[in-house]
């Protein structure tokens, strides 16, 4: 029998980067707000100290910073024909736990989607014509556009203290930055990190080519930079230990450096740690939720009762919740109806190598966005006539780290192990630079997430389960992708290169990218969507689910940029609307 | 006491007006967080080390086989020390010996179902299982097929050509995924020849002085502008280094 708490003006489940700017948020406005987070407190003196925290083994290898499989996992099959089977160890992606979630160990790349990225079938659809999007290709337009999420991408970019260039500042496009990105009202907090060698070939080479490159915005700190909270950052020291890695030198934006120092002072807020929310609780009219259940870490159940609740989890957390919790209506591939897991997407990503006898990169003075990007082939930046795809990614040539458990490059038709291997990786180590090719990930019917029918997690509920495989527009986009990577990895004039294309069904084996996306997705009606355009779930008006799982399908960026607007976005809805009449925002 | 249903508050105070009340007493046993930013003198979640003395896990036979194989998948040759002189064997010891070797921190239930290569790992060995099944079965495919000798015994062309069937799944192992234990392997041989020495492999740096990766550094500022320099840092590692530390 769980323990009843006293009630709350707001419960967040979860406390990683949306948690925390909601809890900053709301306190803001009088509200008392607890959190409520599954792993234990951390923070950087204590647990990323500059004197341990260069540690490869410990926390990529033996993954000190994220989801223990043990406690919480999913299964996967990449087919719905297939039995899906646990993944039991981390692999593909690295969800976090504890305070700061994934926000501790991501390396800080700190995109905004392109204007056209919020209206993909409609921009598509004018421009190519209906029958470029495939019936299987389920994507649909954001209910939000990106004039409307500039202030909030400007409040998070500042929160950050972002490292770049502005290239389109009110319309006019500056030189240096990225040209193609929407108008922004200011330029970047803090100027671009200072550039290391291999980046700064690759701009060169780029730019002999025609294209636009730019360095890529970061959230490692150019500089000593204090935020509107009054929070301080210290200049990036370049030790090359970011994704991954907690920061030991309060280089790296994430809750604990941005936010965390001040929202814990405030008497209105409170941070409940080792405790795992296993549902939320509903009034018998099933449309308003009354709180969440969860269990400490000596197994007593309690429950919280909220007048707000907020999914602040993982995206792989926030649907297994609704669907253990009952909520909105799971996806059915078959059918093609239901909402709860629909649209679930993930980016596709390749790589080339270029090796070289005459030049030394020295990698491990790296950082985890330190690099020099082109957007020629993103979004539709680019025409796709002809093509077979749509969507597009960047390119960049990154030197986040020279780990050398993890980054050992060695050319094609290196053996795996012996005197060959050591030679080459001996021969290469300082001497590889690598261009990386990021896609967009189109949804489609059959790539979703619902509950696994065999399989339970540490607390007896079902494991979520993940259906997902590249289709056909994404390979052919990859194989684009990675052709042009290959012709600026030439034109920077190395010895050989490698190309490391995206083959084959996709795996949940080897890293790629803890950009899991949708499952939760916001649209225009409860039709096609979890959440309305101010992330409010339309079965129940005052239950919010933030994060990635909004995205109605994944651009070829990485998705912080936009989980911390949209945040913001529905912080200021909450506030401004929603705390005034308590009720659905939009009506359905 | 909730502030939203109650619109007089709401009104009386605006939306910015700050708490009205503090959250009170400690509510629930969790590790409640509230008023300040949690730190206390000497707290720091520090690496476990690799402790001195003998193996703690693997036995002698298994002792010899790793050196074995370890000498054959990064091998000592004019570049410098391999896997082995590194102190491989100590380290996988202590890593079987640890939570990685239980698989700890893995989902270990069942059903169990070998699955596609594209669902990973489902055997239901642990790390420290799997290396104590394979061993012995390789060893009984060595001792079976080439005159009697295990596989510490043989060549080094012979040794190749074990781990190379192995790699391949060419060799069929009683009860083990011969290419399972393999990638395990040669991951961890890896992993011993370029982690910090603190874990017992890696020893003297030889790896990272292999490649020329400077170790547990945290600022390289001086450097960043300094393309294509060759520069020459000893490495250090989260002990320091030998030369810092009396012998």
């Amino acid at each position: 029998m769980a323990k009843k708490l006293p009630s709350v003006d707001v419960v967040l489940v979860g406390f990683g980067w949306t948690a925390a700017i909601l809890g900053q948020e709301l306190t803001d406005a009088g509200l008392n707000v607890v959190a409520i987070e599954r792993g234990g407190w951390r923070d950087t003196p204590t647990d990323f100290a500059v004197t341990f925290a260069q540690d490869e083994l410990r926390y990529y290898y033996r993954h000190a910073l994220f989801q223990e499989p043990m406690r919480e996992t999913l299964t996967f099959r990449n087919s719905p024909d297939q039995t899906a089977l646990p993944m039991r160890k981390l692999g593909s992606f690295l969800p976090g736990t504890g305070v700061g979630g994934a926000g501790i160990h991501w390396n800080g790349q700190t995109w905004r989607f392109l204007p056209s990225d919020f209206s993909a079938r409609r921009h598509n659809t004018e421009r190519y014509g209906a029958q470029a999007i495939p019936d299987s290709m389920t994507i649909q337009d954001w209910p939000v556009s990106y004039d409307e999420l500039e202030a909030y991408y400007d409040r998070f970019e500042y929160l950050c203290g972002i490292s770049g260039k502005a290239g389109n500042l009110n319309g006019r496009i500056v030189d240096g930055g990225n040209p193609f990105e929407g108008a922004r009202r200011r330029d970047y907090p803090n100027p671009p990190m200072q550039m290391v060698y291999g980046p700064t070939l690759f701009g060169a080479a780029a730019k002999d080519l025609g294209y636009h490159p730019f360095p890529a915005p970061s959230a490692n700190m150019s500089r000593a930079y204090t935020n509107p909270l009054g929070v301080t950052l210290a200049p990036c020291t370049y030790c090359g230990f970011c994704e991954k890695y907690g920061c030991g030198n309060y280089s790296k934006s994430s809750p604990q450096t941005t936010i965390i120092p001040v929202l814990l002072r405030k008497d209105n807020f409170e941070l409940r740690t080792n405790s795992e929310v296993l549902r939320v609780n509903r009034d018998p009219s099933g449309k308003r939720a009354t709180g969440v259940n969860y269990v400490d870490i000596q197994g007593h159940e309690y429950e919280q009762p909220a007048e707000i609740v907020i999914l602040c989890a993982y995206i792989l957390h926030n649907v297994h919740l609704l669907l253990v919790s009952g909520i909105g209506t799971p996806y059915d591939p078959r059918s093609g109806e239901g909402v709860v897991g629909r649209n679930y997407a993930y980016q596709i990503v390749s790589s080339v190598n270029a090796f070289f006898d005459d030049k030394l990169f020295n990698p491990y003075i790296g950082a985890g966005a330190l690099g020099v990007a082109i957007d020629d082939f993103n979004g539709d930046n680019f025409d796709h006539a002809g093509k077979g795809f749509i969507g597009g990614g960047y390119l960049a040539c990154w030197n986040t780290n020279g780990r050398p458990i993890e980054n050992h490059p060695t050319p094609d038709n290196t053996p795996k192990w012996g005197a060959k291997w050591k030679s080459a990786v001996a021969k290469n180590y300082l001497r590889t630079a690598s261009v990386s090719t990021h896609g967009a990930v189109m949804s489609h019917r059959n790539n979703y997430l619902d509950l696994d029918p065999t399989y339970r997690n540490a607390y007896g509920q079902p494991l979520l389960r993940m259906t997902f495989d590249y289709t056909d527009n994404e390979m052919t986009m990859s194989q684009f992708l990675t052709e042009r990577a290959a012709d600026l990895a030439r034109a920077m004039k190395p010895r050989e290169i490698k190309v490391n294309a995206r083959k084959g069904h996709y795996s949940i084996v080897p890293y790629q990218t803890t950009h899991n996306t949708g499952g939760t997705v916001m649209g225009d009606n409860p039709g096609n969507s979890v959440v309305n355009r101010y992330l409010q779930s339309w079965d129940v008006p005052n239950l919010f689910v933030m994060g990635a799982g909004a995205f109605p399908q994944n651009p070829g960026y990485n998705p912080t940029g936009t989980v911390g607007a949209l945040t913001y976005w529905a912080a200021d809805a909450i506030r401004s609307q929603y705390l005034k009449s308590p009720g659905p925002l939009v009506q359905a | 006491m909730p502030l939203i249903l109650n619109r007089r508050h709401l009104l009386s105070t605006g939306a910015a007006a700050g708490a009205a009340a503090a959250l009170g007493p400690r509510q629930s046993e969790g590790h409640e967080i509230s008023g300040d930013v949690p730190w206390s003198a000497g707290d720091a979640n520090t690496p476990d080390f690799a402790a001195g003395g003998g193996y703690q896990f693997l036995s002698s036979a298994e002792v010899e086989f790793l050196n074995a194989a370890a000498a054959r998948l990064i091998p000592a040759d004019e570049l410098g020390p391999g896997a082995k002189e590194a102190g491989a064997a100590v380290f996988i010891d202590r890593q079987l010996a640890g939570p990685y070797g239980q698989a700890a921190h893995w989902y270990m239930q069942g059903p169990w179902a070998e699955g596609e290569k594209t669902q990973g790992y489902q055997s239901r060995l642990s790390p420290a299982e799997l290396y104590r099944a394979a061993i012995k079965a390789i060893d009984d495919h060595c001792r079976a097929t080439l005159n009697g000798r295990a596989f510490a015994a043989l060549s080094a062309d012979e040794q190749d050509r074990v781990l190379s069937g192995l790699e391949k799944n060419e060799i069929k192992l009683a009860d083990v995924d011969a290419q399972t234990f393999f990638d395990v392997l040669l991951q961890n041989t890896i992993e011993s020849y370029f982690s910090d020495p603190l874990y017992g492999g890696n020893r003297d740096m030889a790896g990272w002085k292999l490649i020329g990766f400077p170790g547990a550094r945290y600022d390289y500022r001086p450097y960043v502008g300094r393309h294509n320099e060759k520069l020459t840092f000893e490495p250090v590692g989260i002990t320091g280094r030998p030369g810092w530390n009396p012998a």
